[in-house]
């Protein structure tokens, strides 16, 4: 982190926490924060972090505003404000400061923890409640707002339109809540210019949008009109989103009682026709995993999100973690190939989800989207998506077709589905093995075809470009997927500045794995770095099992929620290029 | 539910494949095969317009030996799967049919939540009180002294009573029939499909090998001695003090069915301004 001394230059980016214990608020000013900042032409990104009570848990929102877009959080926080200071310690580790740093707390509220000031960093006392008391109705949380808009240098008229555009009732909360602002903005001013940012730059279309409701419009825009699902944490916000939105496009949207009812229902309703899809995290997941294979068997495409928590069962429910990609990929009974798909940003839920509708439809299979907590919960103000329309439809039977065969033998592995409603083309549906015209099968001849012709189907797929994000010169090589991509892309912007090439390989299409691709993007390639956010080093396994990595591979991992932060990756391999 | 005029009816035949059933000679769901089939045809329909969705276990075969779009899923799950299949295409008719193993114990979570949440399908459930696919296993609607390799002294456990389970949680219509009338089943189970929403018809369908008693079922069954009801109330008294035996439909309720997607209103695109700048 580049903290500036008095009289230095503006920040490119600027990383705020702001704590409190539940009902603080705190939420609600760092979305308005991130709104005030998107108003004023930033990029930024917003990630929370929270105890496991329903209320009156301590939470923190963490907030980068930037003059670039990045879905990564930055090595230190400059800022860390708290409403209150209770339980915030929970968050030391998720919060690290520099020496440099400002801590901004509420003295009526008591010192702030040593475990915050023990990292060198400055404190400024603010009477936060007292100064929201001289207001009728006025919050502690809308003062900090001011002060932290303050502090970065937002102008006041973006903050004052996301204030206006969050309330959006107005009447007296809003003049409140304005006017709090604004003693907030007058207090910020006197903590001095420190953290100010650049000015804004940028010129293009830019979205405020979570990984969650991405990944939901990316799921519509594939063609998705039917979702049924169980609420969990942190999947639920996903269907919040789509509950109304498949009202509006003529869908619908079943809570189901549980997950085996949820993943049944999106089968049977994509066994009829219509493009389902699910959402969970993990322990939803392994409930499901019995009727994916059904999936696989009856060749009915079906999309199922995994946002994924750290695990195993219950885990840390809040929190984010790349711990289920051996699920993903391995957790379905017998020799049950389908499509692993990894969103590697905010945005990316948006397209990642909308391929994974078009590989299930055009493969007849199921996909399964990991997303993950980090992606999902987060705010990011990025570049609009660039949203493609993929013209990839579920292959299906025609009226009366002579001599149907649902589960035909053909070179692609695809054969015609019919929908319910096609005259002249019954047929049933299995999960037991079957021969061609999906007559249930004992006989070993007909497993064998049925086993070749689903592989085929993956094995044949002409992927395109999409299965990877591949930047970069160089002899080193980092293989990632998913939110790990952030750090390390910016972390190899900080080495490049340094004189270091290296390349990043960001895996999307985890399953059918493309071997030749991943030789060809490591041509040349003499060490490779993998970097995930897993204990026992999942991805590095899965590398290891289906892939040749050349040369020196070294795996950089650690379980969640902590995330990589580019400067370890930065340090890494500036000291691998050095020897 | 009915037909188009021009369009031919067709006979029970028509609705019937040309699969051998794997069933045991005598079984009780060769019967609820004819019913299913006859009261298709009763009710007019196209074998292209009508699923028929199932589970595992021996009846749960049944999609197959229809002529009509078929799904044989994983074990338990039909209810969950036909909910999706009607939800996702409310113009088909939808029938859910299976066993008691299926729908009442590994699947009795989503018999209830079928039940409340009334989507216009029609539940068909062969109790025979035993897993005849594993080979004679207490079932949930199995007799406490049923002696059995699994259970050598019996299971001790109170049989499910799937009738008060339904109509406690909401079944619109409720009906039980016995396999050895078929034609008495096939107009049960044809007013089943006409009534809205969720209908259930319990069919006493007799498993010969595992239970060669129920071979008596034939003198133990009876006509219901009173018309059906649209009181819960009175429906809770009669199902609770009923042998298991009254034949007919027991209930029929008036809560209206789970709602339909409605109509677009937006173009997919239309919903990415709630998120630009």
């Amino acid at each position: 982190m580049n903290v500036p001394t008095q009289g230095d230059h503006r920040l490119a980016s600027v990383s705020i926490a702001l704590a409190g214990s539940g009902g603080a608020g705190v939420m609600t000013a760092g979305n308005m924060l991130l709104e005030a900042a998107a108003q004023a032409g930033y990029y930024g990104l917003m990630t929370r972090t929270s105890g496991p009570q329903i209320r009156g848990g301590e939470a923190a929102a963490m907030i980068r505003v930037s003059t670039f877009a990045s879905d990564s959080q930055d090595d230190r926080f400059h800022v860390l404000a708290a409403i209150d200071w209770q339980n915030v310690t929970r968050f030391a580790s998720e919060i690290p400061l520099a020496a440099g740093s400002l801590l901004v707390g509420d003295p009526a509220q008591g010192e702030p923890p040593e475990t915050f000031t023990g990292m060198g960093a400055r404190y400024a006392p603010v009477p936060l409640k007292e100064l929201a008391k001289q207001i009728a109705g006025g919050w502690p949380n809308m003062v900090a707002l001011g002060l932290l808009a303050a502090l970065i240098g937002l102008p006041a008229d973006a903050l004052e339109r996301a204030v206006k555009k969050a309330m959006k009732k107005g009447g007296d909360a809003l003049t409140a809540g304005l006017t709090a602002v604004k003693l907030g903005l007058a207090e910020g001013a006197k903590l001095g210019d420190g953290f100010r940012l650049a000015p804004a730059r940028a010129n293009s279309a830019r979205w405020l949008i979570s990984g969650n409701e991405a990944a939901g419009y990316g799921a519509l825009r594939g063609g998705v009109r039917f979702v049924a699902a169980y609420p969990i944490t942190p999947a639920t916000e996903l269907l919040e989103w789509m509950s109304p939105a498949l009202t509006k496009v003529g869908g619908a949207l079943v809570q189901a009682e549980d997950e085996l009812a949820s993943i049944n229902m999106i089968i049977g309703a994509s066994y009829g026709g219509v493009p389902a899809l699910t959402a969970t995290s993990g322990p939803g997941l392994a409930l499901m995993s019995e009727a994916i294979g059904l999936g696989v068997t009856a060749e009915v495409p079906i999309v199922v999100v995994d946002v994924m928590r750290t695990g195993p069962s219950t885990g840390i429910a809040t929190k984010t973690e790349q711990a289920d990609l051996n699920i993903a990929l391995y957790g379905l009974h017998g020799d049950a190939p389908h499509v692993v798909v990894a969103p590697n940003s905010v945005s990316d839920c948006l397209g990642a989800t909308q391929w994974a509708v078009s590989l299930a439809e055009s493969l007849q299979v199921p996909a399964i989207v990991l997303s993950d907590q980090y992606f999902g919960q987060a705010r990011a103000i990025v570049e609009r998506p660039l949203v493609e329309n993929f013209d990839t439809p579920r292959l299906r039977a025609p009226d009366n077709p002579p001599g149907y065969k649902r589960y035909e033998i053909t070179d692609s592995g695809i054969s015609p589905m019919a929908i319910p409603g096609t005259p002249g083309a019954m047929y049933t549906s299995d999960g037991l093995e079957h021969n061609e015209r999906g007559t249930p099968s004992s006989q070993a001849a007909d497993h064998l075809a049925q086993l070749e012709k689903r592989q085929r189907k993956l094995t044949r797929l002409d992927c395109g470009e999409r299965w990877a994000s591949v930047e970069g010169e160089g002899d080193i090589a980092v293989v990632t997927w998913g939110s790990c991509t952030a750090p390390v892309r910016e972390a190899m912007a900080r080495a490049r500045a340094d004189g270091v090439e290296a390349r990043l390989v960001s895996l999307r299409l985890l399953a059918p794995a493309q071997p030749e691709r991943l030789t060809q993007a490591l041509d040349g390639v003499k060490r490779v770095l993998v970097v995930e956010q897993s204990f026992s080093g999942q991805f590095h396994r899965y590398l290891r099992a289906e892939y040749d990595l050349p040369g020196e591979v070294r795996s950089m991992r650690r379980p969640g929620p902590l995330p990589f932060r580019p400067d370890e990756i930065h340090q890494m391999l500036l000291k691998w290029s050095r020897t | 539910m009915n037909a188009p005029a021009t369009v031919a009816t067709l006979a029970a035949k028509d609705f019937k494949s040309d699969y051998k059933p794997v069933w045991c000679p005598g079984c009780g769901d060769y019967t609820v095969l004819a019913s299913i089939t006859r009261a298709l045809a009763a009710l007019g329909l196209r074998p292209e317009n009508v699923a028929v969705v199932s589970g595992i276990g021996c009846s749960s075969r049944i999609p197959a030996y229809t002529n009509c779009y078929g799904f044989h899923g994983v074990h338990g799950r039909a209810l969950a799967a036909g909910t999706g299949l009607k939800v996702a295409r409310p113009d088909l008719t939808v029938l859910v049919a299976g066993g008691d193993g299926d729908g009442y114990s590994i699947g009795g979570n989503h018999f209830m939540h079928a039940c409340r949440r009334n989507v216009d399908l029609t539940y068909i459930v062969m109790d025979n009180h035993v897993y005849g696919m594993t080979k004679g296993q207490p079932s949930p609607t199995t007799e406490p002294d049923w002696k059995s390799k699994l259970a050598p002294g019996g299971t001790g456990l109170r049989e499910f009573h799937p009738l008060v389970i339904a109509l406690a949680s909401g079944a619109n219509f409720i009906a039980r029939a016995f396999s050895g009338d078929p034609s008495g089943t096939a107009a049960l189970i044809a007013e089943a499909v006409r009534h809205p929403g969720f209908s259930f018809v319990e069919v006493l369908s007799p498993c010969v090998t595992f239970r060669p008693e129920q071979r008596a079922w034939k003198e133990a069954v009876r006509p219901s001695p009173v018309e059906p009801t649209d009181d819960p109330a009175r429906a809770a008294r009669r199902l609770m003090t009923d042998d298991g035996f009254n034949i007919g439909v027991l209930f029929k309720g008036a809560r209206r069915a789970y709602a339909q997607a409605g109509r677009p209103t937006h173009e997919p695109a239309d919903l990415e301004k709630e998120f630009a700048l």
